[in-house]
C-alpha cells in the first residue's frame, strides 16, 4: 500500500468513526453501557427495600437454580424456579414450531402468488408486523375469553356447553405468542422461497419423486437459512416474553420476564433479578451464535 | 403462467393454499373484532348493544387519555428526531466508501437493541436512570426520551443505508468537480437524494418508539403513562369498549405511517 493510499484509508477510519459517534454514544449511554451494570449488580448482595448493597456476593446466581431452607440450612434445587424456566423454554419452542407450521404454507403461498399480487399480501402480513404488540394480545384475548367469539361459535354450534377456559391459562399464552409472533417467521421464509428456482421442483417431479419427497428433500435444504432465521426470530422474542403471558397468563403463568419483572419489584431482589437477566441474555447469545454460523457454513456452501 | 394446467401444478403443494388462507383469517380476525367492538354502543367487548361513537368521545373527553397521548407523541417525536439524526450521520459513516476497522464494531452496536431481550433492557435501564435519579435528583420525560432514541437508532438506521448503499458516488465526484464545497456537496446532493431513505427511517422509528410497552413501562416515573402503558394498566381492571378505542385509533396512525412508508421505499426501485 502506498503512503497515499495509507493516509486515504486512516482519514477514513476517522471519518467513519466520527460520524458513528453520536449514535455509539447514545447507545452506550441508554442500551449497551447499563448492560454491564446489571452483570455487576448481579454479584451484589440485595438491600432491604429493593435496590442493592455494595457487598460482593454469589447469593443472586445461587438462587437462580437453588434454594437453601429457612430451618436446616440444606441446598435443593430451587424447583419453583426451573418450573418457570421450563415452562419459558417448553412455550418457547412450542411457538416456534407452531408458527413454523403455520408459516411456511404462508410465505410459499406468498411467494407462489403473481408478482403483481405479491406486494398485497406481503403488506397483509406487514400490517400486523407493525401492529402494536398490546393490542394484538388484548386483540387475540377478545377472541379467546369466555364470552368471546370463539366460545360463542363452539357453543352455537353445539360443540361445548360451557364455555371454555383458555384464558388465564398456558395455552393462551401458547396461543397469543403464536399470534404474535407468526409474522416474524413468515417474513424470512418469504424471502428465502422468493430466491428459490422452482426448476428444480420441475426436475424432482422429473425423476418420480413424490410431493412430499419433493417438500422434504428438495425444499426445505434449500429453503434452510430462512428457516433457522424465523426460528430463531420467533425463539428469541418469545424467551423474553412480558407482554403476552402477563395479559394472558393472569400472574400463575410466568414466563422469565414476569419472573424478572418480579423481583425488581414485590420480589424485592435486585441481584437474583441481574442474574436472571444476564442468563437471559446469555441464552439468547447462545442462540444467535448458532443462527450465524448456521447461516455462515450455508454460505460457504452455496 | 395465465395457462397454468389444471391438473397438475408445480408450484402447488397440497394442502398450503388451505392453511395460507387460514393464517390471513386469523390473523385478521382478532384485529377486525377489536375495532369492531369499538363502535359498540353497549358497555361490554362481548355483548353487541348497537352502533356508537360513544366511546371514542370517552376516550378522546378522558383527560388521563388525553394526557398519555400527548406524552406518548412527544416521546416518539423527540427520540425518532434523535435517532433519526445519530442515524443518519452513522449510515454516512459507515457505508459507500469502503470498509474500515472498527466497522463491524459499529454494526453490532447500532444493531444490539435489536439482539437483547427488551426485558434485560428495561431492567438495566431502570437500574441505572435511578441511580441517576437520585444521584442528580434530576426527573421528567428525558430520561424515557433517551431510551426510546436509543432502541429506535436501528430502525432509523436500516432504511437509511438501504437508502445509501443503492447510491453510487457519481454525482458527488461530478459536484467536487464543479468545485462545489464538501458541504455544499452534502447539502444539495447528497441530503436529498437520501431524504426518502431519511423520512422512512424516521417514521419507523416514530412506530417503533409510540407501541413500546416494556422498556417504558420500567423506566417512567409516576404520572408518565404514555397511551401503552396506561393500556396495559387498563388490561388489569374491568375492560371496556373504551380500550378497543383507542387501540383503533392508535391502529390508524400505525397503519397510516406503514402506508406511507411503502409508498416512499417502493419509489427506490
Amino acid at each position: 500500500m502506498s503512503g497515499v493510499e495509507a493516509s486515504r484509508a486512516r482519514e477514513r477510519a476517522r471519518n467513519g468513526w466520527l460520524l458513528s459517534a453520536p449514535a455509539l454514544i447514545l447507545l452506550s449511554f441508554a442500551a449497551s453501557g447499563p448492560l454491564l451494570i446489571v452483570a455487576v449488580y448481579s454479584f451484589l448482595t440485595p438491600g432491604d427495600y429493593g435496590n442493592v448493597v455494595w457487598d460482593f456476593s454469589l447469593d443472586g446466581w445461587f438462587r437462580v437454580f437453588l434454594e437453601r431452607d429457612i430451618f436446616d440450612g440444606t441446598i435443593s434445587a430451587a424447583d419453583a424456579h426451573l418450573t418457570i424456566f421450563w415452562r419459558s423454554l417448553k412455550l418457547s419452542l412450542m411457538t416456534t414450531a407452531i408458527t413454523f407450521a403455520l408459516g411456511l404454507p404462508t410465505a410459499w403461498f406468498i411467494a407462489t402468488r403473481p408478482p403483481s399480487q405479491r406486494a398485497l399480501w406481503l403488506f397483509l402480513i406487514t400490517i400486523p408486523f407493525w401492529t402494536n404488540l398490546l393490542i394484538r394480545t388484548f386483540a387475540i384475548m377478545e377472541v379467546i375469553r369466555n364470552e368471546g367469539i370463539l366460545n360463542n361459535l363452539l357453543i352455537w354450534m353445539g360443540v361445548i356447553e360451557q364455555p371454555i377456559q383458555i384464558v388465564f391459562t398456558e395455552t393462551a399464552v401458547l396461543t397469543g405468542m403464536a399470534y404474535v409472533y407468526l409474522p416474524l417467521m413468515v417474513l424470512p421464509l418469504f424471502a428465502a422461497i422468493d430466491r428459490f428456482d422452482f426448476k428444480l421442483i420441475e426436475a424432482g417431479y422429473d425423476l418420480y419423486a413424490s410431493r412430499l419427497a419433493v417438500l422434504r428433500r428438495v425444499i426445505l435444504p434449500i429453503i434452510r437459512p430462512g428457516i433457522v432465521a424465523g426460528s430463531i426470530l420467533v425463539f428469541v422474542p418469545s424467551l423474553g416474553a412480558y407482554v403476552t403471558p402477563r395479559v394472558l397468563g393472569g400472574g400463575k403463568n410466568m414466563m422469565i420476564g414476569n419472573f424478572i419483572e418480579l423481583q425488581f419489584g414485590q420480589g424485592r431482589n435486585w441481584p437474583l433479578g441481574s442474574a436472571l437477566s444476564m442468563l437471559l441474555l446469555l441464552i439468547v447469545m447462545v442462540a444467535l451464535l448458532v443462527y450465524v454460523r448456521a447461516t455462515t457454513r450455508e454460505g460457504q456452501n452455496g | 403462467m395465465s395457462m397454468r394446467p389444471k391438473t397438475f401444478s408445480v408450484t402447488a403443494l397440497p394442502g398450503f393454499t388451505g392453511i395460507a388462507i387460514a393464517v390471513f383469517v386469523m390473523l385478521y380476525l382478532p384485529i377486525v373484532t377489536l375495532v369492531f367492538y369499538s363502535f359498540n354502543g353497549g358497555s361490554s367487548i362481548a355483548v353487541w348493544g348497537g352502533f356508537s361513537l360513544r366511546w371514542y368521545e370517552v376516550a378522546w373527553n378522558n383527560d388521563e387519555v388525553q394526557a398519555a397521548a400527548f406524552r406518548s407523541v412527544v416521546i416518539a417525536a423527540s427520540a425518532a428526531f434523535i435517532a433519526t439524526t445519530v442515524a443518519t450521520m452513522a449510515a454516512l459513516g459507515t457505508t459507500r466508501r469502503g470498509r474500515f476497522r472498527g466497522q463491524t464494531f459499529i454494526y453490532v452496536m447500532i444493531n444490539q437493541p435489536l439482539m437483547v431481550p427488551e426485558i434485560v433492557t428495561a431492567v438495566a435501564l431502570l437500574i441505572f436512570f435511578a441511580a441517576i435519579k437520585v444521584a442528580t435528583g434530576i426527573q421528567g420525560l428525558g430520561y424515557l426520551i433517551l431510551a426510546h432514541a436509543a432502541f429506535c437508532v436501528p430502525f432509523a438506521y436500516l432504511p437509511i443505508r438501504a437508502r445509501l448503499e443503492g447510491m453510487d458516488l457519481s454525482l458527488e465526484i461530478a459536484a467536487a468537480d464543479l468545485y462545489a464545497s464538501p458541504w455544499a456537496t452534502f447539502r444539495r446532493v447528497t441530503l436529498p437524494l437520501m431524504a426518502p431513505g431519511i423520512v422512512a427511517g424516521a417514521m419507523l422509528a416514530f412506530v417503533i418508539s409510540l407501541d413500546d410497552v416494556i422498556i417504558t413501562e420500567f423506566v417512567k416515573s409516576a404520572g408518565q403513562d404514555t397511551l401503552p402503558t396506561y393500556m396495559l394498566g387498563q388490561l388489569r381492571r374491568a375492560v371496556t369498549p373504551e380500550v378497543n378505542a383507542i387501540s383503533t385509533m392508535l391502529l390508524a396512525v400505525t397503519v397510516l405511517l406503514l402506508t406511507a412508508f411503502f409508498l416512499l421505499t417502493k419509489k427506490r426501485g
